[in-house]
């Protein structure tokens, strides 16, 4: 007890890092969800249908098989290096979601902690670069200690398609940082405040361009740093069987597929933070627009009475009751959104995890829909159009910084 | 308290990183020691009251340059490291290494450098912004950080000539 009442600082960031820890890990498992939902939809199929109802408990399933495989050390293996690196890959794309602000940065008490985020630090978005710079050491390592050709060859690739398209991400991000002159998160979204059209995306707001060119430059050069289709060259499964993680089984194979979607999450944050304006609701707080506050609420409704109506209609069985369970959640969340003081205070959350969603689908939509890069075009993608294309963004920026009055929108 | 725990702690990793980087006859087990050093002194950066340091000490040197060396290492596959005659220069390098350690040491220990940092600095030491320093950098420092960039095109422009196929 003692030690509690003396750094109030460090156990309330522990209690932070619990429960965000334990929402990521749950958002992780039901992303693989969403993404196979998704995809099998646009390919006209079913999906996951048979563990509980839509394969709701399928990441459940998923996970229990993955504790419960074998897990095979290849004899040619370096020991040392194949333990490290799944476990090095988790530990950062984890890390970096804590430096997130999911929310505005409120206090729970006067001289309290912020509540929406672990740390706000003056350097978050440095901070971040960092820890993300250090992923590609995950694959690397997994490709190099496997001690196998594929997993070698597909350790090479990502290696260099990392630290090439890292430079076209971090260049394309700078535009924002000039126009905000800030690398803290939560200064970074204030001076997008206003109307959706202040969002750095499209805003001529602080005498700068809109940063429309540096938006799409980020999105490309993110899936390529996240490895996914069209850019998933290091696990190209019809040339290299399944790249950098083909020796890896059961638990640690799937910290693998655990650490790509944190990694796919923490560029749709940085994403949404960067461009279209963090947890800022698209309308201004005034007038009629008070009432978006209802929206989370009536969202949950919404997705209730579906989830009804589909209990009735179409399930049958151990699957109608498990309906039945997630309607009378949804149901039961949606009312408690909608109580005015609950309803104000997750506004920043429910508009942070709205974008985090879209751009997370856009992602799943781009893998069901495009086909793989060759290696050489990748290359050349990166080196010959991407960077151009964002250091052109830089320096016009840069100029319009200069050379333009600084217009104020009324 | 907690700094000096953390200080004592990424310290011991830096110094066990460095020790690491010369014992392994793994080229990559070292490259990895070097990485283990880089990140333990970026925290002691932060520790100083220097975040952009921490930064940009893990992006360039930890997230760029020792990526590069990884992945050179891999792309040639080099086998364990022999060891020759000439290796057991090692002792006496150790030996001499030692010596001037504990002189360096003593000569701290007995300055005012030394008492100050005894005193643990880390508590007085203001957070300087990113700001102040590029304040600095631009302004007083202009003439070395814009030598330094046309060294750095320099050395751009040398990569190309070398990468470059005859034709």
């Amino acid at each position: 007890m003692e030690f509690i009442y003396q750094h109030p600082v460090l156990v309330a960031a522990i209690i932070k890092i619990a429960v965000l820890l334990f929402i990521v890990m749950t958002a992780l498992a039901y992303l693989t969800w969403l993404e196979r939902k998704a995809i099998a939809h646009i390919q006209s199929r079913w999906g996951p249908y048979n563990v509980g109802a839509h394969g709701l408990l399928q990441p459940l399933a998923d996970g229990i098989k993955f504790l419960f495989k074998e897990d095979v050390t290849p004899p040619a293996a370096d020991k040392v290096a194949y333990i490290l690196a799944p476990f090095l890959a988790l530990a950062l794309g984890l890390s970096a979601i804590a430096l997130i602000p999911f929310g505005p940065p409120d206090k729970l008490f006067p001289n309290g902690q912020q509540i929406y985020s672990v740390v706000d630090l003056n350097i978050g978005i440095l901070m971040l670069f960092a820890i993300t710079s250090l992923g590609v050491y995950g694959v690397a390592l997994a490709g190099w200690s496997s001690n196998s050709k594929y997993p070698l060859l597909g350790g090479l690739r990502s290696s260099a398609q990392m630290i090439s398209y890292e430079v076209s991400l971090t260049i394309s991000v700078v535009g924002v940082i000039l126009l905000a002159g800030t690398f803290n998160f939560n200064e970074l979204i204030a001076k997008q405040s206003g109307w959706f059209w202040h969002w750095n995306v499209l805003s001529i707001q602080h005498g700068g361009v809109p940063q429309i060119i540096g938006f799409l430059c980020y999105l490309t050069a993110a899936i390529a740093e996240t490895n996914r289709v069209p850019f998933d060259l290091p696990e190209a499964e019809t040339e290299l069987v399944a790249g950098f993680h083909t020796e890896y089984s059961s638990f640690k194979f799937a910290m693998f597929f655990m650490a790509e979607y944190a990694n796919m999450i923490t560029v749709s944050c940085l994403a949404t933070i960067l461009f279209l304006g963090g947890w800022l609701s698209p309308f201004p707080d005034t007038g009629i627009w008070h009432y978006q506050n209802f929206l989370p609420g009536a969202g949950l409704l919404l997705l209730a009475a579906y989830c009804g109506i589909n209990t009735i209609t179409e399930m049958r069985g151990i699957a109608r009751l498990q309906m039945a369970v997630v309607t009378m959640l949804a149901g039961g969340g949606g009312l408690i959104c909608l109580y005015p003081p609950i309803a104000a205070g997750i506004q920043g959350p429910f508009w942070f995890t709205t974008k985090i969603l879209a751009i997370l689908f856009f992602y799943i939509w781009m893998r069901a829909t495009l086909p793989r890069f060759r290696y050489d075009q990748l290359m050349s993608f990166g080196w010959k159009l991407l960077l151009p294309v964002s250091l052109a963004n830089l320096v016009l920026t840069a100029l319009a910084i200069i050379l333009w009055p600084v217009v104020t929108h009324a | 308290m907690i700094p000096f725990f953390i200080f004592i702690i990424c310290a011991a990793l830096a110094v066990a990183g460095a020790i690491a980087l010369i014992w392994a006859r793994e080229p990559i087990h070292s490259a990895l020691a070097l990485i283990l050093v880089m990140v333990a002194l970026a925290v002691l950066y932060l520790l100083l009251g220097a975040p952009f340091i921490t930064a940009v000490q893990i992006i360039v040197y930890a997230g760029a340059i020792m990526v590069l060396f990884v992945f050179v290492i891999m792309v040639l596959n080099f086998g364990l490291e022999e060891r020759t005659n000439f290796s057991k220069l090692a002792i006496p390098g150790a030996i001499l290494g030692l010596a001037l350690m504990a002189e360096i040491a003593h000569w701290l220990w007995h300055a005012s450098i030394g008492r100050a940092l005894a005193n643990g600095p880390a508590a007085q030491v203001a957070e300087a912004s990113t700001r102040d320093l590029s304040e600095m950098l631009f302004s007083k420092y202009l003439f070395p950080f814009e030598a330094t960039s046309i060294l750095i095109l320099i050395a751009v422009l040398g990569a190309w000539v070398l990468a470059r196929k005859e034709s």
